[in-house]
Parts: structure tokens; sequence; C-alpha cells
């Protein structure tokens, strides 16, 4: 019996007894597996969607950027907001950063605080340009990644980014933090 | 004035603490006569009592009724503060005005609202929701296919972690209760809970988290722990029994009560479920309070318990010595709570608030204390438990363990630091006018 059917049969006057279905499924044994109004879609349906970066590098793309190709990209779509050598215009400085022992409020920076690389290829890939969200190519974020990294001086200026590289750079403040609630944590 | 008669027996209400603090018990034993004698507090001066003659809209046609209702003209002031009305490419916030309201919950329009790429336009028949990773089977849904699982209603308050940041700075920021506290708010959400959603989809065991993910340009993304998720996670569809206001994440958002607002992600689109946190840019970044070692939290989640007392508070002024109800809200993430605490003499001597009935878990609860002011110069401060037993930290306390800005803060939209709990002191000076102080 397909989902698709069953939210076919949902409609009008049986809309009642299927969610009543539903109510019996989900207050029951969590064995079975509930008949609910869910359709199924599969992982290359959603693979648009899944963008999601893990620290360790699962979720990252194929491709490849360096430091001077990324210095390119940046200079044409990011210096607007964040300053030529990301320096810092109406948006963050993306390069340098104070001591964290400096005060709570701290600038937090790449280099002073983000303790995974993979969470800038992430975020940029997800988020940037700001105007034009999700219009680089993954190349493009690559590099982009690549040369704001070396321009922090974490990775050398020849050093190229991808699927295998990016994980293992070794951000500085990788062990700067406090678990606050550790019986929370699963 | 008509406002500072005081009645035979009002002079035998119990004191209960310094400065005019008075039992709670006189809220009902005080009956009509307590209520006569209450003075209220004023945005200006209150006119003198008048003869009474008929008022020219008393004498005309009112006006026709509208398809959707708006608050009275005269209550124009009551609006939420925006950082950006412009829109400009940076995050927006709307802060919530609790010095002009009143009860436990929160209207719609004036619910807090941070948007970080603005509240995108989006078409609920277009929007759907998937549910994949660590599952047996993947499964999308529409808005229409969610609304007809089992509902569940609850009262839930919604608080930024940036929320009462000026807080941290080492001299008391001049502001008053919405730019202090404004990023809290507390709704009715009405939806279904996420356990009936990774039931149907057959979660495997070995996913430990799940990172949800919006709709809106920035495709805003948090990890949150599947153990929150199974205990009473839910996909909100309703507040305050209309659908999700656009700021607030129509027409879906997660619903995680009495955690870090970031995390109940907006305009949710996306749950993969998974078996580590992806240390997105919100988690790994921004909600990790530096501390004053230069280490930083990470992972702090609750939203732990706090009060602050919301009339009187800046901008609400006295208007002469006389009875007064103090009142403000308490929560918890914690669950319900337990006690609030009030003083009138900077901490010295306290008394117990009475709690506005049903005390609901993970949501806004209205204190009230009455008091006699004698027209000196008091300072206020409320101080909440919850049942699980958790108070309140002292400033000194907050200060000793996350330390505080080394110069004063001087912007209130500032976000000097995350996650303050501790109190917030009034001082009431003789002219009747309140300000931010540290006591």
């Amino acid at each position: 019996m397909s989902t698709r059917k069953s939210v076919r049969r949902c409609g009008g006057a049986a809309v009642r007894r299927c969610v009543f279905t539903v109510a019996v499924v989900v207050f029951g044994s969590s064995l079975v597996m509930a008949q609910g109004l869910g359709t199924p879609i599969t992982e290359a349906e959603i693979a648009a969607w899944d963008i999601s970066v893990m620290p360790d590098g699962r979720g990252l793309p194929a491709g490849s950027g360096t430091p001077e190709q990324g210095s390119k990209v940046f200079a044409a779509k990011c210096a607007l907001c964040h300053g030529p050598e990301a320096k810092g215009g109406t948006n963050a400085a993306l390069v340098g950063g104070a001591p964290l022992t400096n005060g709570i409020d701290t600038p937090k920076t790449i280099a002073n605080f983000w303790p995974y690389a993979t969470t800038l290829f992430d975020f940029t890939r997800r988020a940037m340009p700001w105007q034009q969200p999700r219009t680089l190519s993954d190349d493009e974020v690559y590099a982009v990644t690549a040369y704001i990294l070396a321009l922090n001086k974490i990775i050398g200026p020849n050093d190229m980014m991808n699927a295998q590289t990016l994980p293992k750079v070794r951000m500085p403040n990788r062990d700067g933090f406090v678990v606050r609630f550790p019986e929370r944590m699963p | 004035m008509a406002n500072h008669r005081t009645t035979q027996p009002l002079r035998d209400l119990e004191t209960a603490a310094g400065n005019g603090l008075l039992h709670r018990r006189a809220f009902l034993t005080g009956g009509a006569a307590f209520a006569a004698a209450v003075t209220g507090y004023t945005l200006s001066d209150t006119a003198a009592a008048q003869q009474l003659s008929d008022a020219p809209w008393s004498k005309v046609r009112g006006a026709a009724i509208q398809e959707y209702g708006t608050p009275s003209s005269f209550e124009k002031q009551v609006m939420r503060t925006l950082s950006n009305p412009r829109g400009e490419p940076r995050t927006q916030h709307g802060r919530t005005p609790h010095h002009l309201l009143n009860g436990t919950f929160t209207p719609n329009g004036l619910h807090f609202v941070i948007s970080h790429s603005g509240n995108p336009d989006i078409d609920p028949n277009q929007h759907r929701l998937v549910i994949h990773g660590m599952v047996r089977r993947p499964l999308v849904f529409t808005l229409d296919a969610l609304g007809r699982y089992p509902m569940v209603s609850r009262m839930a308050f919604v608080e930024c972690g940036g929320n009462s940041a000026p807080l941290f700075s080492n001299q008391p920021v001049q502001a008053d209760v919405q730019a202090i506290h404004g990023l809290v708010s507390c709704a009715e959400w009405t939806g279904v809970m996420l356990s009936t959603l990774l039931d149907e989809a057959g979660l495997d065991p070995k996913a430990t988290w799940l990172i949800a993910e919006g709709a809106d340009s920035l495709a805003l993304s948090r990890s949150i722990p599947i153990t929150k998720a199974l205990d009473d996670a839910m996909i909100a569809l309703y507040q305050n029994g209309e659908r999700l206001m656009p700021g607030n994440g129509y027409p879906m958002r997660l619903l995680l009560p009495g955690w870090e607002g970031n995390m109940q992600v907006k305009w949710l689109r996306r749950i993969k479920l998974v078996d580590a946190p992806a240390m997105s840019f919100y988690e790994a970044r921004t909600y990790a309070p530096i501390l004053p070692d230069g280490k930083a939290y990470q992972f702090y989640f609750l939203q732990e318990v706090k009060s602050f007392i919301t009339h009187p508070s800046p901008g609400l002024k006295l208007s002469g010595p006389g009875l007064y109800e103090i009142s403000g809200v308490a929560y918890s993430a914690n669950g319900r709570i337990a006690r609030v605490m009030v003083t009138a003499d900077g901490g010295r001597s306290w008394a117990q608030a009475a709690l506005q009935e049903p005390v609901q878990a993970k949501a806004f609860t209205r204190f009230r204390v009455p008091w006699r002011w004698d027209g000196g110069p008091v300072t206020l401060q409320s101080r909440a438990w919850d049942e699980g037993g958790n108070v309140q930290p002292t400033r000194a306390e907050i200060v000793a363990r996350r330390g505080q800005t080394k110069a004063p803060v001087t912007n209130p939209a500032a976000f000097t630091s995350q996650h303050y709990n501790g109190p917030t002191s009034w001082g009431v000076e003789a002219n009747g006018e309140v300000k931010h102080v540290y006591a």
C-alpha cells in the first residue's frame, strides 16, 4: 500500500478515518512502520536542497579551488560588503581578529573563533553572496574558502581546497570550547 | 488627585518586605477598596477629575468594523522597535513592548522577530517539508498533509539567545524593558508533534541529531539533539489561533519549547537526521558566548530561568505616592515557574509575588505584588525559581562566571554576549521616573 494512494484516500469523508489511523499508529507499537500522510521521496530528488556539510567533510561536493582563484571571485562578488582583501566594509572583516581574552565582546572572526573550516564552506555556499545566495559554483565556493583561509595564514598560499583537504584544515580555536550542558548532549 | 484616595481598611494591609511591599493576600482581601486605591502608571501625567459629559464619539454613529481588526487609533505607540527599518542587508530585529502589554501571551503583530535576511514571502501551496537522512523512508509533506495530523496546542515562550544582552554592560545601559528584554515573547502554538513525523519516516536508532533548515535566502540551519526532537518538539502551523506570522516562520516553523530561539528554525523546509552536529554558522560562531578566560560556551541550548518587572519600568511614570501593582513575567526552559520574589530595597528584603494561574511549563508566568510607594527613591528587582530548583543568579554571580564589558555599552541593540539570565533592577526616583540601575 503506497502512501500516495493513502493520501488520495484521505480526501473528503475519509479524512477522519485516516487521521484516526495515524493516531493509532503513533500511540501504538513503534516497531510498525507508521502509515501516514508523508509522500515517499528519494535522496536523489532532495539533492538540490541537501547542502549540509559536516565537520568531517561528509556532504562536501566535488570540485576544488585555490587561494589565487578565490581572490578573483572575492574581488568580484564579496568585496562589495566585506571590503578589499576581506578587511571589512559594510559587513564583517574576514581576516584577522583579536585574542578572545580581550573581553567577552571581542568580535568573533574566522581566525580567532571558528572551530571548523567546513563551516566556512557551508555558510558561504548556503548564504552568500547575501544578495544572491546559492549562485556560486562549488568550485567558486572552494576557491573563496581557500582564499579566506590563506589570508588568515591558516593554510598556505598555494593550498588547494577540496572535499579531501578542507576537513583536514586545523582551525586555530578548534579546542576553545566548553559544552554548556553536557547532560543535554546526545 | 483622585487616584490617591486611601480608604480605612487599606491602612491595615500586611507589609511583606521593605519600602512598602505588601503581602500578596492584599489582592484577595483588599477587594474593591484595594482596586480603587491602586494608582496606575502613566505614559504622561493624568488629567484631574472633571464634570462628566457626553464625549463627541458618544453622539455619532461609530466606524464600520474591519475585516481584520487593528488596535484603537489611540494605541499607536504600542509598537515593536526596529533595528533595521529599511531592511538593509544585515539582520533585522523587532522588539516586543513588554511595558505596554499585560497578561501572558504576546499579540502576533507584536511578537518579537529576528530575520537575518528578511522574511521570505512563501506560497504555502508550494512549500514542502522534507524529512530525510538517517530514516528508513525519506518523506515530503505539504502544508495540507500536515494539517490532517492530530494537532497539539501549547503555550511556549520563544527567546533569542541574545535577549537581555545589554545587562553584560559594566554600567547600566539607559534603556527600557523593550530594548533590554524585547527579544522574548510568548504565544499559543498549534501544530504536529515532530515525533509523529519522525516515527512515520522510521528513525534509524543511530541518528542522534537532526539538522533543521529554513526556506529563507540564508537557508538558516541548526543542529538539534534527537532527544529534544522526540521530547516536545513541534512543527508549529498556528500562532495564537491564526497561521504563523511571516516573521515567525509562515507557513511552518520548528518549535523547541524553552530552547534558544535561533534553533527553532522558521520557514522550515528540511529536517535531516544525522549522527553528529553540523557545526553550522549560528551554532559554531554566533550563539557561542565568549567566557572571561577566552574559552567559549558551545551548545547552550536552554533559555534558563529568568524574570523581569514590566510595571513599573522606564517610560512608565509613577504619578505620586500611593498603592501600585508591581508586575512582570517569569519563564524557564526547565519547566514551570515555582516562585518569584520581589524586592523594593535593592535586595535586603523580599516579598513573594502572586503567580497568575494557570502556571504553564516553558511559558510566561505573570507575577504581581501589591506595593505602597511612599514617594522616596527605591530599587525594584525580581528573582524567579523554576520547578527544577533553578534560580536566577545574582548579577555578581553572572559577572563572576560570564564576565562583563570593560567599557560601558552605549548601543542597547548591541550583542555583547548571549544568555544573560540574571536580574534586572529598576530605580524609582522621587519624581516617579524609572531608570535602569544595577543593585
